[in-house]
């Protein structure tokens, strides 16, 4: 039986900036189950980095929540409580949430080290703290998470300081100590953008095997839809502060139904292919968010917009149980034939590439 | 056959850290470009790929080897005349969208910055018409001229760095990393357009980068670096059909396959080379096939050639 | 878009859009960096604060002789010491004219003005021991302050702000030369320097202006290097380099607009401590001669009455404190309109 850990419902965010307000996050609706991987793919400007921040209480002075709900289901004393994230004080969120029951890991590892302190220290600091572990006891989990995270050695590792350390074995700390408090949910924030891709794939493979074993629920961030295939069993993908498409990883990957998923596979090289293929691009540039459009901010990136897109944001059309997706093209007054023709199983698509 | 644009021989760079510390960034690397072509160097942090491109460019000088751009020394002191040749025939374009660019400085002006310098106008009216087509091929308006930097996406911006290297008519392009600072949508867009003006202009280009994914649609002919060394280089086909030096194939197998059923269980094949025993020092470049060439000694080049891996 | 009225849609809306070229984006919506600074200084009101009051005072260090009707060198021995009067305005406190005199553990009210019979006579600020009108001294000695904060600027920029471009940008052995010299420089304290130059030059204008040329830009040249070894490694910098433009332009058309604004700020910092030398030094008797104005010679001489005559040395010491806060203020105001981000580092 799936287990619902984390329901966002309508999460709308915004940012006051001296140009006008930035609506950064558009009403989204999101659902995590306990021991489940969930994927949010969107380019920079999508809201994907603004809505887990939300779940981690963390806020810039100038950010405003406009309206939503983040529920957060847990087991407290054997019974099961419900509370809304947004609405909790941020003392409150320190001491029962972050670290503990959600914890993060960032893009750059260097920034959410301290370079004064060996990251055995920092391993143990949390230990101690929330699981009132003594030194001891923390020292022995502090090597066994190290271990567990793929470093040798970790009985000296822990001594050592992290500019002693390689950019992916920083990493790897980062998420051991995000780990060390037996999080119910751990977010990835781009954790490997800023590494080697041969490293990326070690740390892929990580977090994907963490997930199998500890069976912890994981929110992946990225701008790459091709880096998730490995660790998502839910994908959901972002643009312009909404929700375009979600559904497991099969149904977004095998069977994209939105025109910008579809951009956004195409736009992974596939190395497989004969050298000569043209690349598929989405054209333009991602919308401002603070002059938004009329209706779909992506139909004037559209190639496949319909003349609706210009008028009216199309709502979520659900096309299985957990599948769905916001373009006009699932409206069932769209005819059929229009939709053959784009369709890219269809294959003629691919004379379409890039003019 | 005529005579390459670029051909770098045995190209070392040295970083001297301390009295008893040393930096060999680059440790022997030897390549040529043909003009019109692109020659992809791929190579991951502390491979010296970088360093290569700047000191090809000479922003650094070269520790010892040669360098020939178009039948003219560059590697060492530069008189008067082959440095304004270098300066203007080989251009460069950066990795960071946001620091490649002067924010202080409008784009008309960031564009014609070369131009100024070489002074390649002889009225503003051919200073401003020049700076207007190239923006036109980059897919900016003539309105975004009077705009400064930070009002532009990274896309835009990188395109902008590439007009400002371009508006030259350079003859070879050293291209560090354009693309990996991007999104991967707008990744694509940049390599479209790189390639779009390489068969307008007829550029070539030297394309660094860290990952084999996107070097394969733009390369004709790729070398693999691995610290300071060339391990592998060959053509895009060479090395991706048949991979030979187990850093490349370990490259191959961490691009990550977009199809959940297969790269959920798939284990990407590691490369260590402090554990390998493979010492870079005492191989040699050894012929595979046509231009395909690995470094090894006559040991790793046999163990390697006959098995045959597959890495997908 | 909830204003935007709605349509509904018909099956023509179904069909695919025309496919239109891909529009050329509007502009993003941002102003460029200098409205931007100067939207942001507008916002800080003790900034502005202090560049009005900056404007005031260096109207009234032109006006406010002229003013007072006095000029600040002519004495007048049978009106001495006398406190703060403005002519039928005694109602205002501070200007009436009169005094407290302490005898003992008595406090006396009396009016000097009332006394010699000269009700009709206004001396905004008094005058000094020598009956000279303070306000006009006052604003005279503001004039010499306000001198030395240009001076301090002209060898800011000039002095500091090249030297340390320069040295940063060249790097390697000539940086080290240059740093050097900057460090026996500083090691010097600028009262030693001043006295020396006493030795050989007479107390004046001069000799405080070399004194300053020899210490002030020191903490500037360090700033400006600093700033410059953050931005000589940056791609757009690299990329002048692969262009094949020159050094110098390099340093002062591609790095200096974007240290400008901490140059600024630095500028605004060292105006009121140079300031504070000036007056330091006229204190201890090293500024300017007399019958010329500081404001610290004033301080200087107030202090010496300054249990009989506390009015004598309030006047100057409240325009000097006024003006080295507002200049304070506005560099605060500057540095965070500059680079928001500052405030938080």
């Amino acid at each position: 039986m799936r287990q619902k850990c984390l329901e966002i419902r309508d999460l709308q965010i915004s940012f006051e900036t001296s140009a006008g307000m930035v609506r950064a996050v558009r009403g989204i609706d999101l659902d995590l189950y306990k021991g489940e991987a969930l994927a949010i793919v969107g380019e920079s400007g999508s809201g994907k980095s603004v809505t887990v921040k939300a779940i981690m209480g963390i806020a810039s002075s100038n950010q405003k929540t406009e309206a939503g709900t983040i529920l957060y289901t847990y087991e407290q004393d054997g019974q099961s409580v419900t509370k809304d994230l947004l609405k909790m004080s941020p003392a409150e969120m320190r001491s029962r949430i972050k670290g503990t029951k959600i914890a993060m890991v960032f893009q750059d590892p260097m920034t959410s080290l301290d370079p004064t302190m060996t990251i055995g220290m920092q391993l143990m600091e949390g230990m101690i703290r929330h699981l009132k572990l003594d030194k001891k006891a923390a020292k022995k989990r502090a090597i066994e998470l190290l271990e567990m995270v793929g470093i040798t050695d970790a009985a000296k590792r822990i001594k050592n300081y992290p500019h002693q350390l390689s950019g992916g074995m920083r990493q790897r700390v980062v998420i051991a100590i995000a780990l060390s408090c037996n999080p119910e949910i751990l977010i990835c924030d781009e954790p490997t953008t800023a590494l080697d891709v041969t490293i990326q794939a070690k740390i892929l493979e990580l977090i994907a095997d963490i997930q199998k074993r500890l069976g912890i629920a994981i929110i992946y961030i990225t701008h790459d839809l091709g880096v998730v295939a490995k660790v998502a069993d839910h994908v959901a993908v972002m643009y312009a502060g909404r929700i375009v498409e979600k559904g497991t990883a099969e149904e977004v990957f095998l069977d994209p139904r939105h025109p910008y998923t579809w951009g956004l596979m195409e736009s992974v090289p596939d190395i497989t292919a004969e050298k000569t293929k043209r690349l598929y691009t989405i054209p333009g540039t991602p919308p401002n968010m603070i002059d938004l459009p009329d209706g779909d901010p992506f139909a004037v990136r559209n190639r496949y917009a319909l003349k609706a897109d210009f008028i009216e944001e199309p709502p979520m059309f659900p096309i299985s149980g957990t599948h769905a997706a916001a373009t006009w093209l699932l409206d069932p007054r769209t005819p059929q034939d229009v939709v053959e023709q784009m369709n890219p199983s269809n294959g003629t698509r691919g004379g379409n590439r890039d003019e | 056959m005529s005579e390459p644009l670029l051909v770098v021989e045995n190209l070392k760079q040295y970083f001297k850290i301390s009295k008893n510390y040393t930096v060999k960034a680059v440790d022997g690397v030897s390549f040529h470009i043909d003009p019109g072509e692109t020659y992809g160097l791929v190579g991951e942090s502390g491979s010296g790929k970088s360093t290569i491109g700047r000191s090809i460019i000479r922003l650094y000088d070269p520790t010892e080897g040669t360098i020939r751009f178009d039948g003219r020394d560059i590697s060492g002191r530069l008189d008067p005349e082959s440095r304004s040749y270098l300066r203007t025939k080989m251009q460069m374009i950066f990795q960071d969208p946001m620091a490649c660019l002067n924010p202080r400085k409008k784009v008309s002006d960031i564009i014609g910055q070369g131009l100024d310098i070489h002074h390649l106008y002889k009225t503003r009216e051919e200073r401003t018409e020049k700076i207007e087509r190239i923006m036109r091929k980059i897919g900016l308006a003539k309105e975004h001229a009077n705009r400064y930097p930070h009002q532009f996406s990274g896309g835009q911006r990188q395109r902008i760095g590439i007009a400002r290297a371009l508006i030259m008519q350079p003859k070879l392009v050293i291209a560090d990393e354009p693309i990996s600072a991007l999104d991967v949508s707008i990744q694509a867009q940049v390599v479209n357009l790189m390639k779009d003006l390489q068969e307008e202009l007829g550029v070539a280009y030297l394309f660094i980068a860290h990952d084999l994914s996107m070097v394969k649609y733009i390369s004709d002919r790729i070398g693999v670096l691995h610290l300071g060394h060339l391990v592998e280089s060959g053509t895009t086909e060479e090395i991706f059909d048949n991979p030979i030096h187990p850093y490349t194939i370990s490259l191959l197998s961490a691009i990550p396959v977009p199809n959940p059923a297969i790269e959920k269980n798939r284990k990407a094949i590691e490369y260590h080379y402090e554990t390998s025993g493979i010492d870079y020092t005492k191989g040699e470049p050894r012929t595979v096939s046509g231009t395909h060439r690995v470094l090894a000694t006559e040991e790793e080049f046999k163990e390697w050639t006959s098995k045959n891996v597959s890495w997908r | 878009m909830e204003n935007m009225e709605k349509r509904m849609l018909t099956a023509e809306d179904f069909t695919p859009a025309k496919q239109n070229e891909i529009e050329i984006e509007k502009a993003y919506a941002s102003q460029s960096f200098w409205k931007d600074v100067v939207s942001r200084f507008i916002k800080n009101k003790g900034a502005v604060f202090g560049l009005l009051m900056i404007l005031l005072i260096v109207l009234m260090s032109f006006v406010g002789p002229s003013i007072s009707g006095y000029d600040y060198r002519t004495q007048d021995m049978d009106q001495r010491n006398l406190p703060p009067h403005i002519a039928g305005m005694e109602y205002i406190p501070f200007f009436s004219g009169e005094e407290t005199v302490y005898v003992g553990s008595k406090a006396y009210v009396t009016n000097v003005y009332e006394d010699k019979g000269i009700m009709d006579v206004t001396h905004i600020f008094g005058t000094d021991s020598l009956g000279r009108d303070q306000f006009a001294r006052v604003w005279t000695g503001t004039r010499v302050s306000l001198y030395v904060a240009l001076v301090a600027i002209l060898i800011d920029t000039f002095v500091g702000m090249s030297y340390g471009l320069v040295s940063g940008y060249l790097g390697g052995k000539t940086d080290f030369f240059l740093q050097r010299i900057v460090e026996v420089l500083s090691t010097i304290p600028t009262t030693v320097i001043v006295t020396l130059l006493i030795v050989v030059l007479k107390p004046g204008l001069l000799s405080i202006t070399i004194a300053l040329m020899i210490t002030e830009w020191i903490g500037m040249s360090r700033i400006a290097r600093a700033q410059t070894l953050r931005y000589k490694e940056r791609e757009f910098v690299l990329a002048s380099r692969t262009l094949g433009e020159r050094t110098l332009p390099i340093i002062f058309r591609e790095i200096l607009p974007n240290i400008f604004g901490q140059v600024i700020v630095m500028c605004m910092m060292t105006i009121p401590n140079a300031i504070f030398t000036e007056a330091f030094l006229a204190f201890i008797g090293l500024g300017i001669p007399a019958p010329l104005a500081s404001l610290g010679s004033l301080i200087s001489d107030g202090f010496k009455n300054m249990t009989m005559y506390p009015f004598m040395v309030a006047c100057p010491v409240v325009v000097l404190a006024l003006l080295m806060l507002c200049f304070n203020l506005m560099a605060d105001g500057l540095r965070d309109a500059f680079d928001p981000r500052m405030k938080e580092a």
